[in-house]
């Protein structure tokens, strides 16, 4: 029996006129990674967003354990277990990688204020921040500045950031993007470890990972959940050819190079599937 | 933020020399010390909030003021108040008002923040200006300085000059301890977490709201140290000292001495002082002087005076070559 840890029904989110989420249900279960898939503007982001607090929801409800959070802020929902990383790199740059990590595994010690210890004396956190970044394959970089990263370091920070939170779920957008393919295979290694203890949404762009380390995939487009299942049964479905992969065969599509696929930019959903006839969930 | 030999060994310098300063230095020189420790106080804690957590206040003079007004309002007219009581009354005051302000204040960001703190301090500078409250805009006097008394036993006498500056040394001393032990601390952090990036903090999992108002009640109470011992100081207070100008005055400062860093904070304290009263002997105009000074900083040591030191180096390793 897997645990569904985090449920979201029919989430929706508008930005003025603009449908940015349309009834987007997800359930993530511990042990599972849940790819989100969609084209530039599908609302991935914005559904990330939605599920980490970040932005409230115009309507829809989201569960964590059985417990209604869909008014707890980003704070408090980071605090029950729900970590995320940034689509656009959100780290402190002024501080060095340990800092950045060490401040991250702090956050889960905060009954006390503890103003006269030094924050260098608490040994836990300090071990905590130096076991994620070498998880995160960052050994050695420990007292770099942050900012002075490469761009896939950084990248790879922000997931050690996450793991520093100690987070059941982890949110992770676009995690891949701009790292090496030595280091984006090493991070497709981590997730599959990480899946086993926890519950994973990954939004990515490159079909090779998503196809080789999802146990469910979620095709978003326009907003609008366009289908939901195992990635043979997305694979060939025939919406998501048509609307997402085009005119290509979804199989070399997901065989090739890794590029992100040259979806239309804002396709519209096949008619027939806004009640979820064609979805099936995992 | 731990101190090279040579940052260690200037320090113990200066300390020596603060404390053997009333020796040496005549009755002009000794008060004139006591008030840039004082402004100093009063410039490290709002650095607390500027250089530390972020949050640009143009209203911490109303805490400063706050405390002064305590203190000549609690004092009775013909007798020492006792410095044990009022004193900490004068403190609580300051951090009380911080604590009610900050709850509003602190729900706004960036320009919204100067504003409303801005606002904030000059309702506070009205409540006295035109009420009789304390004394309308003429302000009232502190006729005597309190006395530190414990049953009969007196410690030491504030109304003597040299006493009254090493207790501002100690109080001073004290403060900076304060400031960097929790500047180390978890809680300091998380301040400087905020101002590196608060949107990452929140989704960390901190609730950032709490820390800032933690940090603002805080800045508040030392900012009421500062404005206690003021009020001790000249014996007397007015509305002004709760006007945005002083606000400003403390804000330029922080700027001036280098943010982010309680060393900085009283540089420029001490700098202000210094260069106000040089600039005033030479010329009725000095506030143009002063000016100069600041807008030159600003525009060619943008980390402040504290920045200097590591300027000059620059320079002369870069226009010497190698030796
Ligand atoms: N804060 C916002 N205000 C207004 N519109 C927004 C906001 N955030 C997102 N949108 C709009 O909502 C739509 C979905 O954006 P979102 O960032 O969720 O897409 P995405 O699937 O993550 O795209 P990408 O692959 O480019 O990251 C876009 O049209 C975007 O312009
Ligand atoms: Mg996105």
């Amino acid at each position: 029996m897997t645990e569904a840890l985090l449920v979201a029904e029919r989430l929706s989110r508008r930005f003025g006129g603009l449908s940015a989420n349309e009834d987007v249900s997800i359930t993530l279960e511990r042990g599972k990674l849940h790819a989100l898939l969609g084209p530039n503007g599908a609302g991935k982001s914005t559904c990330i967003n939605l599920l980490s607090g970040d932005l409230p929801p115009s309507s829809g409800q989201i569960h964590y354990k059985g417990r209604d959070i869909t008014r707890l802020s980003a704070p408090q929902r980071s605090r029950v277990g729900i970590g995320r990383s940034y689509q656009r790199t959100n780290i402190f740059g002024g501080f060095t990688v340990l800092e950045n990590c060490r401040l991250a595994a702090q956050s889960r010690r905060q009954r006390a204020w503890r103003l006269f210890t030094d924050a260098c004396a608490l040994g836990d956190t300090l071990d905590k921040a130096r076991a994620v970044i070498a998880e995160a394959g960052l050994a050695g970089r420990e007292d770099r500045i942050a900012g002075t990263l490469s761009h896939g370091e950084q990248r790879q920070l922000e997931i050690a950031m996450v793991l520093a939170t100690d987070a059941d779920v982890l949110l992770l957008d676009e995690p891949l993007a701009g790292m090496g393919s030595e280091e984006a295979t090493k991070m497709v290694a981590l997730l599959d470890r990480l899946r086993r203890t926890r519950a994973i949404l990954l939004v990515e762009h490159d079909m090779d990972a998503v196809f080789a380390v999802a146990d469910t995939i979620t095709v978003l487009v326009n907003g609008q959940l366009l289908a939901s299942g195992s990635p043979d049964r997305i694979r060939a479905n025939v919406e998501v050819q048509q609307a997402y992969l085009g005119d290509e065969a979804p199989a070399s599509a997901v065989s090739g190079c890794g590029a992100p696929p040259r979806a239309p930019a804002r396709a519209a959903p096949p008619a027939g599937t806004r009640d979820g006839s064609a979805t099936c969930r995992a | 933020m731990t101190m090279s030999r040579p940052t260690m060994a200037l320090l113990l310098a200066v300390l020596a020399g603060l404390f053997t300063f009333p020796f040496y230095g005549g009755e002009f020189y000794v008060e004139m010390m006591a008030e840039m420790m004082i402004l100093g106080i009063f410039a490290m804690s709002l650095d607390l909030l500027v250089g530390f957590t972020g949050l640009v206040s143009l209203g911490h003079a109303a805490f400063f003021g706050i405390a002064a007004y305590a203190v000549a309002l609690i004092s009775p007219e013909y007798d020492p108040a006792n410095l044990w009581l009022v004193m900490p009354a004068a403190i609580l005051a300051s951090a009380l008002a911080a604590l009610v302000i900050g709850l509003l204040v602190l729900r706004t960001k960036g320009i919204y923040f100067i504003m409303v703190t801005l606002a904030f301090t000059q309702m506070a500078f009205y409540l006295f200006h035109d009420t009789a409250l304390g004394g309308g805009s003429d302000g009232i006097y502190l006729n005597f300085r309190p006395e530190p008394r414990l049953g009969e036993w007196l410690a030491f006498d504030l109304a003597e000059g040299h006493q009254f500056f090493y207790f501002v040394l100690i109080v001073l001393v004290l403060v900076y301890g304060l400031l960097v032990r929790v500047l180390r601390s978890p809680f300091g952090r998380v301040l400087v977490g905020i101002k590196e990036n608060e949107h990452r903090m929140r989704s960390l999992g901190y609730a950032t709201f709490r820390y800032k108002l933690g940090a603002f009640v805080l800045a508040g109470a030392l900012a009421g140290t500062a404005g206690f011992l003021y009020a001790v100081l000249f014996g007397f207070v007015t509305p002004e000292l709760l006007s945005w100008h002083e606000s400003g005055q403390v804000l330029m400062m922080v700027i001036l001495g280098g943010m982010g860093s309680p060393v900085g904070a009283l540089i420029g304290a001490g700098s202000m002082v210094a260069l106000e009263e040089s600039f005033s002997m030479l010329t009725k105009h000095w506030q143009l002087l002063m000016g100069l000074v600041i807008v030159a900083v600003v525009l060619f040591l943008p980390g402040g005076l504290i920045g200097l030191p590591g300027r000059l180096r620059g320079l002369l390793l870069k226009g010497g070559g190698d030796d």
